[in-house]
């Protein structure tokens, strides 16, 4: 057990660049969530259009910048389409239909007969290069200290998503200070009330739930940059739950939550994967009949039953303040 | 130790290069062997279609893999020369085919002479599809039954409700096939099955959501805490059943039959049957008994059902154990139906969602009636779709329930505030 390498497992989980994609799609989901109350459980969806939209776009011949605009705008569309029939009615809806979109997308994407756009089980692949051509490291060198190590391509990727989580905290933080802000999170705390006031509680919801997923839309395309391959099998339902974890560890509705949680979340997820990884191969699980696979998805459960802990015990969050986080109380 | 690169990788199913299927495709004829070309061979994953090949003049076919795993082979049947039958019709599909890292996989069919069977017209494919869909829709009305009661008396959607079908499916393939279990034949298998199912409805309610309502935590938080139940349990499945699916050995495969001029399977009229007389069962029980009535006065309005003297808590957990055993009871026919795998239950769960939603949320008989509309209207779509997205009809009858009459055929519009 090399409880240094196990360690820098997480650290390094943590700051690379899915790290950062998880906290930027989540910024979009504490938006919906934490700001505006809705529960959106196919947060997942919104990411594979944003891929997706973006994959496509380049794959039929257009820069990789106008596929990043056009998987972003899918995001938003994705979201306008889930909230019209939903966000009208109780909180319940919104989560049965995302929940099933988030299933249903990747299943039509896999299917044969939309492969000639979306590349079916295979996806679409390299339709980043325009992006990797802007790489000022050299993308094989090794980049840190000791242990402590990037290699030049995931170092590009990790600082340009951690600039746009950096852009996404102070939209945040503007909208959230904004009228716009103060009524999405009246909206959250009484319906009602912000109605009485004559605000149009279903355009505000609409709203939050359209610029939460073009957030995660971006986060997805950062996704397959990274990558340089869209496949439906990387958006598979688990993702939307990660980011769930990582909103409420990091405090719902709070600006920098999402990043907190992030952090904290894919350093405790890869911390214990690769220690779990490490005592399954030194036989510590022989008496459970444990293989690889097995010891990998312990941590899958503790996910599940982590997010219920926090729900139950701790809504607000390790570092939230409550009186801000009131959902646990209505 | 994984490399330290390792972990920059989204989770992502690896892609490896160079995995394929193959086979060779030979009529036998006593000792006479002889290629046969032209025949369609199609490779799926999940419902998901792979590719396909088409034998070449010596009857070679090859279809490449995107990686790793286990992929369901067929091979096309109506594609065969006339002259060329399957040795045996029901091997025309090898459903669990596990391809190793890199490994070229040898798929077989047996060939020899035969009968191609004649074409079935468009009427008996109706008519079959018909059958298949009630026969889906009687499992969706046993699982979701308990998702509409329980919201209907406690006001939350469960989203676990699936992982009670996975168990109910699972702990029977226990009793029935473990080497460690005592090996029962199914329909014996299926009553501790439904047991333990219902045990864990009581399990669920007593630790879990009694507290939490006393606690009085609210709507947004009690979703939230179903669904990171949901994905425990799930995940819990995953480790001690295992990721591939697996089928019962009774009722698994079976000749059909022709019954009031439609050709099925035995079992699918047997899972029909056995739900409309538990349908029938549930419905007497909610009409004509005592609990029965309480629980819809429960669901009605509780503080007026206390009021006159009902104990709403205790009505709430019968319907917890009521739900959770038709639930399970709906596994295992899903199981004897289908395959049995570790997030059946989640898949369900979405034409669950769309049964209850299309009858009305909080009422059994909705959910029943609703049920089987989504399980016809899915089959007969095959007729017309790719059978690999059927599951997205129920997405759209779903949605347009929503924007056309929220509260469901059944339901009250109070609900849906």
């Amino acid at each position: 057990m090399n409880w240094a390498d196990i360690f820098f497992d997480g650290v390094l989980a943590a700051l690379g660049p899915v790290g950062a994609a998880y906290a930027l799609s989540a910024i979009g989901l504490n938006l919906q969530f934490g700001y505006g109350g809705l529960l959106n459980f196919g947060h997942v969806a919104f990411m594979m259009a944003g891929a997706y939209g973006t994959a496509i776009t380049v794959d039929l011949g257009g820069s990789l910048w106008l596929g990043i605009i056009v998987g972003i705008a899918c995001g938003g569309l994705l979201g306008l389409l889930l909230g019209i029939p939903t966000l009208r009615l109780r909180a319940d809806y919104l989560a049965i239909v995302t929940i099933s979109v988030g299933e249903i997308m990747r299943l039509v994407a896999r299917s044969s007969f939309v492969e000639p756009l979306t590349g079916g089980v295979f996806g679409i692949q390299a339709f980043a290069n325009e992006f990797f051509d802007l790489n000022p490291f050299s993308p094989g060198a090794r980049y840190g200290w000791g242990q402590f190590v990037f290699q030049g391509r995931a170092l590009f990727v990790s600082l340009v998503g951690w600039a746009l989580v950096g852009i996404g905290l102070l939209i945040t933080w503007k909208l959230i200070r904004s009228p716009w802000g103060r009524v999405v999170r009246a909206v959250r705390e009484d319906e009602d009330a912000a109605r009485s006031l004559g605000k149009n509680v279903f355009f505000y919801k609409l709203q939050a739930l359209m610029l939460g997923g073009a957030f995660g839309a971006l986060a997805g395309a950062l996704l397959a940059i990274e990558q340089q391959n869209v496949n439906p099998n990387s958006f598979e339902p688990k993702v939307t739950f990660f980011l769930y974890v990582i909103v409420i560890v990091g405090g719902a509705g709070t600006i920098i939550g999402p990043v907190v949680g992030a952090l904290t979340f894919q350093f405790l997820l890869f911390f214990f994967d690769s220690f779990m990884s490490s005592a399954q191969q030194q036989g510590w699980f022989n008496w459970a009949g444990f293989d690889a696979t097995d010891a990998a998805q312990v941590k899958l459960v503790l996910v599940g039953v982590g997010l219920m802990a926090l729900m139950a015990f701790r809504p607000q969050g390790l570092f939230g303040s409550r009186e801000e986080m009131l959902i646990g109380d209505r | 130790m994984i490399a330290i690169v390792a972990f920059f990788s989204f989770p992502l199913a690896a892609h490896a290069e160079g995995e394929t299927i193959k086979g060779t495709l030979e009529k036998i004829d006593g000792d006479v062997r002889e290629p046969v070309a032209g025949v369609t061979v199609t490779v799926e994953s999940d419902g998901a279609e792979i590719g396909s090949a088409v034998s070449d003049a010596e009857g070679n076919w090859e279809v490449p893999v995107p990686g790793p795993g286990s992929y369901l082979v067929r091979l096309e049947v109506d594609t065969l020369p006339e002259g060329v039958a399957l040795t045996d019709p029901e091997r025309s599909e090898l459903p669990n085919l596990t391809v190793r890292d890199n490994q070229q996989k040898t798929a077989r069919f047996n060939l020899g002479p035969g009968l191609v069977t004649g074409n079935v017209s468009t009427l008996e494919r109706i008519l079959e599809r018909f059958v298949i869909g009630l026969k889906l829709g009687a499992i969706i009305a046993m699982a979701s039954i308990g998702l509409s009661l329980v919201f209907g008396v406690t006001g939350l959607v469960n989203f676990s409700h699936g992982e009670l079908v996975t168990m109910g499916a699972v702990i029977a393939y226990f009793f029935h096939l473990s080497p460690l279990g005592p090996g029962w034949p199914l329909i014996v298998a299926a009553i501790p099955a439904i047991l333990a199912t219902a045990a864990f409805g009581w399990l669920n309610e007593t630790a879990l959501w009694r507290p939490l309502r006393r606690r009085r935590a609210g709507l947004i938080s009690m979703l939230v805490i179903s669904i990171g139940l949901s994905f425990a349990i799930r995940n819990v499945i995953n480790i001690m059943f295992g990721g591939e699916p697996r089928t019962y050995a009774d009722f698994a495969v079976q000749q059909p039959i022709t019954f009031l001029g439609v050709r099925t399977v035995p079992k699918n009229l047997v899972i029909i049957g056995l739900s409309v007389a538990v349908l029938i069962g549930v419905g007497l029980f909610l009409q004509r008994t005592k609990t029965g009535i309480a629980m819809r006065a429960v669901a009605d309005n509780r503080d007026l059902a206390e009021s006159s003297g009902i104990d709403a808590e205790r009505v709430i957990l019968i319907t917890w154990v009521v739900g959770a055993g038709l639930a399970g009871l709906g596994g295992v026919l899903e199981g004897a139906s289908e395959t049995v795998q570790w997030d059946m239950g989640f898949k369900l769960l979405l034409l669950i969602f769309a049964a209850v939603v299309l009858g009305g949320l909080g009422t059994a008989f909705g959910a029943m009636v609703g049920a089987f509309v989504v399980g016809v209207v899915i089959e007969m779509s095959t007729l017309w779709i790719d059978p690999n997205v059927k599951n997205a009809v129920a997405l759209a009858v779903l949605v347009v329930m929503l924007l056309v009459r929220p509260q469901g055929l059944l339901g009250t519009k109070e609900r849906i505030g």
